[in-house]
């Protein structure tokens, strides 16, 4: 995949919208990888945790926009509790979400659900995932 | 011992199982647990935006019911909702501004939050105040020779600052089983995610994680899993059928929350254990232990 750089998508307001919402300071990571060493859903992930840090520093919006990563995380924050610098990167990745979620980019189309796939699961399955996926 | 007790939605309906057996295990142990009036949904997951209030407000209003009940404790057992309101309630202590903001969203309430409800999992409470070996004493049928993992899942665990014991290797619970005269499995995935609400949309994800997870206790000699938390043991027992479509040498494993072993060593009556409400059913194994 060809990535191209530049001081304009680094000084892009995406950045700093990332930044806000997650509360976190991006230009702390050092790319250890222990977050991506430890995350059970690498395997599902087009672009791994640490990459998600680094897009983000870098300004790459629409790779990050795009992945399916930021869908697969569950937020288990092992990610979290590992980072040698402190970083919350579920934050991060939630405030990706958060970005499309609030133009309204529903990720969970509820209404396309079958009614067998609704009933199979619990109350608290369907209300963590609309809380998730859905603005 | 009174306590004042949140149930949360998935334990009215889908895990009535975790709820009777909870309640009838405090009973044995002389613990009062009293619902709360008017609760309402926590939410289930806490929001991780820094800007997202108004998420916040469900889990404080359950936590003005809680000083409404004349008292400043209050009991969780689902992980989701425990971790949702701790979470919540110490975001607001860290941060008087966006108390003040909830607060004043919530007008119509007549009692403001203050930040002084503390947020208890059961488990806390039979470790902490309860404390294991009063339980052992009152232990009538001991769990013998049941070789039970114990799985924490990611929500009574992390983070750090509000789990209720080490963030890479708890033991409560495995100390639990022991106190029940259980044999108790440790295993390298009890804190690895299950994937979650990806239930709904990826059910083949969480199969893999489930294969995973418990062939990793069965490796250890697991005959049966213990849990705390209604969407992991859905994701756990519910989707093994998906699992074994996806891997045909898959051995099923029955899966019960922790509360319905202690309410079966404590003597607890077989309809308050609901051993009906599982996918993978627990009574072979109970009833070859000689314990139903
Ligand atoms: S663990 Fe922390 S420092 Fe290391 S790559 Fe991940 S975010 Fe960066
Ligand atoms: S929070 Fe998301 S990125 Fe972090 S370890 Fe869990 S699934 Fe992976
Ligand atoms: S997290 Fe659970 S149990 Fe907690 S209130 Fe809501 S869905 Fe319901
Ligand atoms: S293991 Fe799964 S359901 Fe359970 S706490 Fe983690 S994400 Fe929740």
């Amino acid at each position: 995949m060809r990535i191209n750089i530049s001081r304009k998508k680094i000084k892009d307001p995406f950045v700093t919208k990332v930044e806000e919402l997650s509360g976190q300071n991006l230009l702390a990571c050092y790319q250890c990888g222990k977050c991506s060493a430890g995350c059970p859903a690498v395997s599902e992930m087009d672009i791994l945790p640490n990459q998600i840090i680094r897009y983000a520093q870098l300004g790459l919006k629409d790779e990050l926009m795009r992945s399916k990563s930021i869908w697969i995380c569950a937020s288990c924050f092992t990610c979290n509790a590992r980072c040698p610098k402190g970083i919350n990167i579920a934050e991060v990745i939630e405030a990706i979400r958060q970005i499309l979620l609030r133009k309204r980019e529903d990720h969970l189309k509820v209404e396309k659900l079958s009614d067998a796939q609704k009933a199979d699961v619990p109350p608290i399955a369907i209300i963590s995932s609309m809380r998730k996926f859905t603005s | 011992m009174k306590i004042s007790y949140y149930p949360g939605c998935t334990l009215k309906n889908n895990a009535k199982n975790f709820e009777d057996s909870a309640l009838c295990s405090l009973k044995r142990l002389e613990v009062e647990a009293e619902e709360l009036e008017r609760w309402n949904c926590c939410g289930t997951v806490f929001s991780l935006a820094t800007d997202d209030l108004i998420h916040h407000l469900a889990p404080i209003r359950n936590l003005i019911r809680v000083k409404e009940a004349n008292t400043n404790k209050v009991m969780t057992l689902c992980a989701m909702c425990f971790n949702t309101l701790k979470r919540a309630n110490e975001r607001v202590r860290s941060d008087p501004e966006s108390l003040d903001k909830i607060n004043e969203f919530m007008y119509r309430e007549e009692v403001k939050y203050e930040g002084d409800v503390q947020v208890l999992h059961l488990l806390e409470l039979l470790r902490d105040e309860i404390k294991f070996e009063n339980i052992a004493k009152k232990v009538v049928k001991p769990l013998k020779k049941l070789k039970i993992a114990s799985y924490y899942g990611c929500l009574l665990v992390r983070p750090k600052e509000i789990g209720l014991d080490d963030v890479e290797n708890p033991t409560v619970l495995e100390n639990l089983m022991t106190a029940l005269g259980a044999e108790a499995i440790d295993f390298p995935y009890k804190t690895e995610c299950c994937a979650s609400y990806q239930t709904v949309d990826k059910p083949e994800n969480v199969a893999d994680r489930t294969y995973q997870i418990l062939t990793s206790a069965q490796a250890q000699g697991a005959e049966l899993v213990s849990l705390s938390c209604p969407l992991c043991a859905f994701n756990l027992d519910y989707r093994q059928k998906e699992t074994v479509q996806k891997y045909p040498e898959f051995k099923n494993m029955p899966i019960l929350y922790f509360t319905q072993l202690m309410a079966l060593a404590l003597g607890c009556p077989e309809k308050d254990l609901r051993l009906d409400l599982h996918y993978i059913d627990p009574k072979p194994i109970l009833r070859e232990k000689g314990l139903l």
